[in-house]
């Protein structure tokens, strides 16, 4: 039955069908690709066992596909409604765990659901983006592009930001600040802006570096120099580029990598994996991994812009750039690219909330992908 | 609604930028992969194996050290350990405590093992115990059920079997001091390795070490080992063939018994050392295990010295055994011939000072060979009186007195040939005549050592052939022609028969020594020299008795010899410190030339 556009828009409520049909076949396969190279690297890890690694994570990533696929078939209004609530109830889990991670006397960052560990931090990612697109699909550009209309997004930035910093954790703080920083940049917040926060930030940095931990200071010290201390802080970034390097271009083979079977790689369950990977794998495991990871966000930025709305749009968006922030920053760092500051390559390496979040994310890109001719207002 | 047109195209037109950049970052990383993975692969791969490779030293087995008929002096013992691998028991106390009911530990001990359980990771084995025997390690076997983490290690050691008899020839092995290189050979720096000390052990250390082998093994972050990669055996150390005879090393041991002396005996035409005893000596086997300080003060503060090596560092006035050298000058320079006599009162004057002849009464008038045969003073004196210093000197050094013989023990000591230029360069005075009268009876400056007397009385046993003393045995077809002494066959005639007559004529000052094996029988010079003054009150009230002087103060005794007299093969110097009289030297002198006769039959040269 022929439906007028207009007609098409307004009372349009998918099928389950329809919802159905409407998934990306082709991304869901590359999503499960790389998750199963995951449990590969995690087996090879353990040398060559299940656990305990490999199968548990496994299971997380069914747990996680449950939620891409419940959330795939989740209409979008959905989403729009929820938005700030979602965000709120975030923030007050990033509350509690700084409250209780106060009273426990040291770095809490998650809450113990039972089951698994929950990451408020991780849940953020999505949060915020979720907040940020719902409160930028209302503006009119001219309020976008005001001074005043960057008030309420910085307050929704800063407070989560400021919270995960108290936890420590800077490498999720500077993950939201630069998904934040890129949605903005994508609303169309004047360069001008850009350049002046930059030249803000760039004369604070002295001072900011005052509040760092000295773990942290070690951290980007070491970075800048790793042969500073090679059996202390530096010893990771060294070893790591050892592992790699060593690789070559076909690596040593499954199981066969020396660097990381005998421990001199650490953490390779871990941040390291992708090192690992490299390792055994050589260049062309790698570059495979970076294929597929490219591939997942070149999909996402198709479904983003295919979308009609603009709040899908720009939560395809944000996620996307949430990912693809996870992907950079965790080999740019074993690359020894970046100072090691404890990011995640997300569906490799070993970590639960991670994969919920990151399937969670996916199942969303691909519900905005299914919901893309629903048009929505500025409510 | 055209504004929020607008806000569509630029979020579009942003978003297409953003991703772009996302992209070209992702292809960044495929960049720095290309540089570390293709570029630089090469540096990481050496890295990685540095990382993982260990390599090992396997320390070859050190080279034997035989005696001239094949018998071990120096091997390598199995030597068991016992060692705990604190990750192999569930509890390292109850371990220790039920292996100290099957051998018990001193609390030394124990503290030293508590301390590298504590210092080492636990899959490192620490060792317990050393050098076990055969009771404690079939103990130990035996309850191995019962001691987890407790092993078994086989090391080797190195043994001499016959302790103290060669320990001032064969030398030690012990720990690599700080005074070596350690560059120079990897072996060096392997833990506990040991090389040569002293001796033979230290003369042909280059042979004797081998060649060390290599071990690759894989080892993890920590240092565990995961497996061998490669293993490349070391080359055993060389054996080393020694001119010693063992049953005459043994014999000039014995003989030497608990005297401080020495015995050198060699072969007078090949300079091959048969026996090369000093006394007392110490047992290497116990340095190889390093001494207690006790020990250690022990061997030092003994008066007899069983440190030094007395062959070769022990100097001493020649006394008497030096008559046959100013004899032989006198001869030469026709200052005496065959005939001539001096006639011995007891005693001669030169200006105010007299010269005794050990002989109160005199031997009246005496020719050389008589001289020789009485050991008479005044005739020596007096030939001396006439030669001069240089004279005597420039013989002696022919008969290789005052050079070190360089046979490659270490603290070799030159002995002492005095002359007019010395004097005159060393005091500014010039050489009294009075200085060359007591040089003829070996007394004064001259200083020799045992080896050196030993090559002495072999040059002049094998008619005046310039041998030298050597540890290595003969090879025929490394022969080479020996230098001849400028002296006279009939010089060396009446000299021999002189000290043919010492032994085995009615008179002679060893008569008591002599012997006569199948018709063979020896010749020889007895020396006994003062090491104290005999001051003239004391000559006028009756020199002391020997016996009744303190040990340290009564005569050295020497003597050298050779045998058979008509045949010389052995040439040998015996010393005994404050052996009284040089007749006690001489009877060991006989007892062990007598034996090499008896043992004569069994000696092969290599060809």
């Amino acid at each position: 039955m022929y439906k007028t556009y207009e007609e098409g828009f307004r009372s349009q409520k998918l099928s389950f069908i329809e919802r159905f049909w409407g998934i990306s076949f082709s991304y869901v396969m590359f999503i499960s690709i790389l998750a199963a190279i995951g449990g590969v690297m995690l087996y090879s890890a353990a040398n060559g066992k299940w656990y305990p690694w490999a199968f548990p994570q496994l299971m997380r990533f069914g747990l996680g596909f449950c939620a891409m696929m419940f959330f795939a078939f989740v209409d979008i209004r959905i989403f729009l409604r929820y938005s700030y609530l979602f965000y709120f109830a975030v923030l007050i889990m990033l509350v509690i765990v700084e409250v209780a991670g106060y009273v426990g006397m040291g770095a809490q960052r998650w809450i113990n659901l039972g089951f698994m560990k929950l990451q408020p931090s991780e849940l953020m990612k999505i949060a915020l983006v979720m907040a940020l697109a719902r409160y930028f699909n209302s503006c009119t550009l001219q309020r976008i592009e005001s001074i005043k209309g960057l008030i309420i997004p910085l307050i929704l930035v800063i407070m989560p930001v400021g919270l995960v910093l108290t936890q420590p954790d800077l490498g999720t703080a500077l993950m939201l600040l630069f998904t934040a920083g890129a949605m903005f940049f994508a609303v169309g917040i004047q360069l001008w802006k850009f350049g002046l926060v930059a030249v803000g930030v760039l004369t604070s940095l002295p001072l900011a570096w005052q509040f760092l931990h000295t773990y942290q200071k070690n951290r980007v010290l070491t970075f800048l120099d790793p042969e500073r201390d090679p059996l202390g802080t530096g010893y990771h970034i060294i070893q790591s580029k050892i592992a790699l390097g060593s690789g070559g271009v076909f690596g040593k083979g499954f199981l066969n990598g020396t660097q990381s079977h005998l421990n001199f790689l650490p953490e390779k369950h871990t941040d390291f994996i992708f090192t690992m990977l490299s390792e055994e794998f050589g260049m062309i495991g790698a570059v495979f991994v970076i294929v597929i990871n490219l591939i997942i966000i070149a999909y996402s930025y198709v479904f983003a812009l295919r979308s009609a709305s603009y709040y899908g749009k720009l939560l395809a968006i944000g996620l996307a750039t949430s990912y693809f922030l996870y992907v950079i920053i965790n080999m740019a760092m074993v690359l020894g690219l970046l100072p090691v500051v404890g990011v995640p390559l997300p569906l490799i390496s070993y970590g639960g909330t991670v994969v919920l979040s990151v399937m969670s994310s996916f199942g969303i890109i691909l519900a905005i992908n299914t919901n893309r001719n629903i048009n929505i207002g500025k409510d | 609604m055209n504004r929020d047109n607008d806000k569509g195209k630029i979020l579009i037109s942003r978003s297409l930028f953003l991703g772009s950049v996302q992209l070209l970052l992702l292809f960044m990383l495929i960049f720095r992969l290309y540089y570390l993975q293709v570029y630089q692969a090469d540096k990481y791969r050496t890295l990685a194996d540095e990382n993982r490779i260990s390599t090992r030293l396997l320390v070859p087995p050190r080279g034997i050290i035989y005696d001239r008929h094949g018998n071990m002096l120096a091997e390598n013992k199995q030597n068991f350990q016992v060692m705990l691998v604190p990750e192999q028991t569930p509890n390292v106390d109850k371990t220790l405590s039920a292996l100290k009911k099957v051998m018990p530990l001193s609390a030394d001990e124990e503290k030293k093992i508590r301390k590298s359980l504590r210092r080492n990771r636990s899959f490192v084995p620490v060792k317990i115990k050393d050098n076990l025997d055969w009771e404690q390690l079939t103990k130990i076997m035996l309850n191995m059920p019962d001691l987890p983490g407790i092993s078994i290690d086989e090391g080797l050691s190195r043994y001499y079997p016959f302790d103290n008899i060669f320990s001032h020839v064969i030398g030690y092995v012990a720990a690599v001091g700080e005074d070596v290189d350690t560059k120079k050979d990897p072996l060096l720096e392997v833990p506990g390795f040991k090389i040569g000390k002293s001796g033979i052990e230290k003369l042909y250390e280059n042979d004797l070490r081998g060649v060390a082998g290599n071990q690759k093994l894989e080892v993890n972050a920590v240092g565990r080992i995961m497996k061998e990669i490669e293993s490349e055996e070391g080359v055993s150390g060389k054996r080393v063939d020694l001119s010693l005879d063992l049953r005459l090393q043994k014999e000039a041991y014995d003989l030497l018994g608990d005297e401080s002396g020495a015995i050198v005996m060699m072969k007078v035409d090949t300079g091959e050392l048969l026996s090369f005893a000093s006394a007392p000596a110490f047992d290497p086997n116990l340095f190889g295990n390093g001494l207690s300080s006790i020990e250690w003060k022990e061997l030092q503060d003994n008066e007899k010295k069983p440190l030094l090596n007395k062959a070769v560092s022990g100097q001493y006035s020649p006394g008497s055994t030096f008559k046959m050298i100013v004899g032989l000058a006198a001869l030469k320079h026709g200052v005496n011939s065959k005939k001539t006599k001096s006639f011995c009162s007891g005693k001669m004057s030169l200006g105010n000072h007299t010269f005794h002849c050990w002989k109160d009464a005199g031997h009246g008038y005496v020719d050389m060979e008589q001289a020789l045969q009485h050991s008479c003073d005044i005739y020596f004196y007096e030939a001396a009186q006439k030669l001069g210093i240089n004279k005597i000197a420039d013989m002696a050094r022919e008969f290789g007195l005052g050079f070190k013989t360089n046979i490659g023990i270490e603290n070799e000591k030159s002995g002492f040939i005095p002359d007019t230029d010395w004097k005159m360069r060393k005091f500014g005075e010039p050489w009294q005549q009075g200085e060359s009268i007591i040089s003829g009876i070996g007394q004064g400056y001259i200083l020799t050592t045992p080896v050196q007397l030993a090559t002495m009385i072999s040059r002049i046993a094998n008619g005046g052939y310039e041998v030298s003393p050597t540890f290595t045995k003969y090879d025929k077809s490394k022969k080479q022609e020996l230098r001849k002494i400028d002296v006279s066959p009939y010089g060396l005639e009446i000299v021999k028969k002189g000290m043919y007559d010492v032994i085995n004529t009615v008179g002679g000052t060893a008569y008591s020594a002599r012997f006569d094996f199948k018709g063979q029988k020896m010749a020889g010079k007895t020396g006994t020299t003062q090491v104290r003054r005999i001051s003239m009150k004391e000559r006028q009230s009756g020199v002391l008795k020997q016996e009744d002087l303190p040990w340290k103060y009564r005569n050295h005794a020497l003597f050298v010899g050779y045998a058979p007299h008509d045949n010389p093969k052995y040439g040998v110097a015996v010393l005994i410190e404050h052996g009284k009289s040089g007749t006690a030297a001489a009877h060991l002198g006989g007892k062990i030339l007598r034996k090499a006769l008896e043992l004569d039959a069994t000696d092969q040269p290599i060809d």
